[in-house]
């Protein structure tokens, strides 16, 4: 199907925006910060224009952002959120109480490095950190990507009930302009019903919710059997397993609907007949593919497998992906400290048990806005080829491409 | 006309350059090439500070997401930033240095073996009343430059991407500075 | 049989008497009203009711005179606490 729409040229926090006006979000609370800042602005300006009927709480930090969000979604508004680095981690807490409390509240990540020492550019350390806050995680490549996932994020994180955080790179996205198609409000509006909470504040109906819950299960004043702590939490873990296929069918129908599909949990580029893959996820898939075109010159069967969702993590697509590879590289703007690239341990944790037996590479590279060049990449690759050996599967700790 | 620019702009905080990078984007998108990128340096801007941006054109979507190494267009708001190497810097053989400047190309004293263009932007800016806080705005103006030298875009495409940035009447001011610039540049081939 | 059949996917429940459970096995001590001092009792009508507002438990009625549901009453002292009459007093569990 041919694209519908009008095709405007967007800076990555523009087109963030635009998603949420598309997505006719009903309560916007934010804190700004760089290079978060313009999404809230324009944000504000939408509202204060009477083009976005929606309420926008200034608030004092981050944390109550959320807390504003979760509130605002437990009575059945649909919730925007933004922020990056320290204002992310600020968030902690209530990331967990969104999750926990199963609220689709809705939060763009533009992706920072954390301090010490300051630095306001691109990595993604800020959203990593937050992996296990029982949040759906998806990563854009491009602009394009950071509209379409926002609209698709709110019908996902609605129907799953779970929150979902749409991440793209600071400044190599947020801050750079490229032709974004937008979609009309009419076929928004068809692809993407109005919220429906599973919670509803109500005074003529009042309910408790999230509560003190013990460790067991209890039988409440009406005599039925409820969770204790521990069985909302299996919950939760289940919501996350079996969002994939909503995910997938999400994906499929916004193709549908708009001619630009997303019914993958990965992005494929030539893997057909790879036997070397580049493994990277946000913006760097875009240049990983400028690399793997460079090495394919040079004669190596080299593909590139982007990881768009990472929480859920597509286990069973990672491995299918990789069925044929002999060697994998991973790229990681991210470090677990004393570990590897976080990305990279996925990978290998969905890998386990596998047929597959691939020699596996890591490389931590762009943190904090270090600039990453598909020639820096093709090195890399290149190197992995060199030292790529049957007994030398895998390597303790990952190697930094960096001037230490 | 190629099929694939590499653009860097260099100026001063607060003169526009960031603005230009993106105004090009657009001609460039309606002169029908899909693949555009148009991005600032990245980081803190300060007022009168050094500063760069990029524009990448292209026939198909731009998937180079890196800083631009090896530019073939090189545009200089000021041109007092010559004395900095780095303005020069990777500029392609055969490609074009454009700079803002009363002086000819071949009295810039620049090496390299790349083409120059001048004009005096300022002096058309100025003489329009294109001033903004005490700055003359010389951004558009020297897009004018940019087309007589690269012809990678044509001005009627450059017309309608001001025209849908400005006012109307900032859009007649920013036009005729594009026009007479256009007019006055110098071009040296050297590459 | 699993709690799923409580259809919830967070924590939730209705307020109701004894949701929090049986609160008055909690109580070491427990309140009495001296209706010489209670305002309400005295005056015989609507009045004060410091004490049903207070009371973290929402055991103590706003009726005249005042009642506390000793079921639930989980003998904090608050209500005491909060008297401006000197109403209540606490006495110890046998
Ligand atoms: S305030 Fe405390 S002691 Fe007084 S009635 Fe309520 S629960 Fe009982
Ligand atoms: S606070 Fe004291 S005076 Fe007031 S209603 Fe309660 S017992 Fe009576």
């Amino acid at each position: 199907m041919a694209e519908k729409g009008s095709t405007r040229i967007l800076d990555g926090n523009n087109a963030a925006a635009q998603g949420a006006k598309l997505s006719r979000v009903q309560v916007i609370a934010a804190y700004p910060i760089t290079p978060q800042s313009p999404v809230t602005e324009k944000l504000s300006e939408f509202v204060e224009k009477g083009e976005l009927d929606a309420q926008y709480v200034a608030v004092e930090s981050e944390h109550s952002a959320l807390a504003v969000c979760t509130s605002a979604s437990t009575v059945g508004a649909r919730a925007f959120t933004a922020s990056s680095s320290h204002g992310l981690a600020y968030m902690h807490e209530m990331l967990h109480w969104a999750a926990g409390a199963r609220l689709p509240v809705f939060l763009a990540c533009v992706n920072r490095a954390i301090g010490a020492p300051w630095n306001v550019l691109n990595d993604q350390q800020d959203s990593i950190s937050q992996r296990d806050t029982g949040w759906i995680q998806i990563y854009a490549r491009n602009n394009q990507e950071i509209l379409d996932s926002i609209i698709q994020a709110y019908r996902i994180a609605e129907s799953v009930y779970v929150p979902v955080m749409v991440c793209y790179d600071g400044f190599v996205l947020s801050h750079t302009e490229m032709p974004v198609n937008l979609p009309s409000q009419e076929d928004v509006d068809r692809f993407l019903p109005p919220y429906k909470p599973h919670t509803i504040l109500d005074p003529a109906n009042p309910r408790n919710y999230n509560l003190v819950t013990f460790a067991n299960p209890r039988v409440n004043a009406e005599g039925v059997l409820c969770h204790g702590y521990m069985e909302l939490r299996y919950l939760l873990q289940e919501a996350l397993q079996n969002s994939r296929e909503t995910i997938i069918k999400v994906g499929q129908e916004f193709g549908e609907a708009f001619g630009r599909t997303y019914s993958s949990t990965l992005w494929a580029n030539r893997l057909d007949d790879a036997n070397t893959v580049i493994v990277a996820m946000g913006s760097l898939v875009m240049e990983a593919t400028v690399a793997a075109d460079i090495l394919r010159e040079a004669g190596h069967k080299v593909g590139v497998l982007g990881l768009r969702v990472f929480r859920p993590f597509p286990k069973a697509d990672v491995v299918k992906a990789l069925e044929k590879s002999r060697l994998i590289v991973v790229f990681d703007k991210n470090i677990s400290y004393g570990l590897e690239g976080a990305t990279c341990s996925e990978i290998k944790s969905a890998l386990y048990g596998s047929s597959v037996r691939a020699v596996i590479r890591n490389f931590i590279v762009g943190l904090g806005g270090r600039d990453v060049k598909a020639r820096e990449l093709v090195d890399a690759v290149n190197r992995s080829l060199l030292s790529a050996k049957e007994d030398d599967l895998t390597r303790e700790y990952p190697e930094w491409i960096c001037a230490i | 006309m190629q099929d694939y620019y590499e653009i860097r702009w260099h100026g001063r905080g607060g003169q526009g350059a960031i603005t230009a990078a993106k105004i090009l984007a657009q001609a460039a998108y309606l002169e029908g090439y899909q693949g555009v990128t148009a991005a600032p340096s990245f980081g803190a801007e300060r007022r009168g500070a050094p500063i760069s941006a990029s524009t990448r054109i292209g026939r198909q979507t731009i998937m180079v997401v890196s800083q631009i190494e090896n530019p073939n267009v090189v545009v200089v708001l000021d041109h007092t930033l010559l004395k900095y190497d780095e303005v020069t810097s990777g500029l392609i053989r055969g490609g074009w240095l454009i700079v803002n400047s009363w002086r000819h190309p071949k009295e810039l004293d620049v090496p390299g073996d790349f083409n120059i263009a001048t004009a005096d932007a300022t002096r058309v800016c100025s003489d329009l009343g294109l001033v903004v806080a005490g700055v003359t705005v010389v951004n558009t103006a020297i897009l004018g430059s940019f087309v007589r030298a690269t012809e990678a875009v044509s001005m009627s495409n450059i017309e309608k991407a001001i025209r849908g940035r400005f006012s109307d009447s900032q859009a007649g001011i920013n036009l005729a500075a594009i026009a007479q610039t256009y007019e006055m540049t110098r071009l040296e081939r050297r590459g | 049989m699993g709690t799923r059949d409580c259809q919830h996917i967070c924590a939730e429940s209705s307020p109701a008497i004894g949701e929090a459970g049986k609160t008055g096995e909690w109580r070491d001590s427990f309140p009495v009203i001296d209706p010489e001092k209670c305002v309400v009792a005295r005056q015989n009508k609507p009045a004060c009711f410091l004490c049903w507002l207070y009371c973290p438990d929402a055991v103590i009625t706003k009726t005249v005179p005042i009642q506390i549901d000793m079921e639930y009453c989980k003998g904090c002292g608050i209500c005491a606490q909060i008297c401006p009459a000197h109403a209540i007093s606490m006495i110890r569990e046998q």
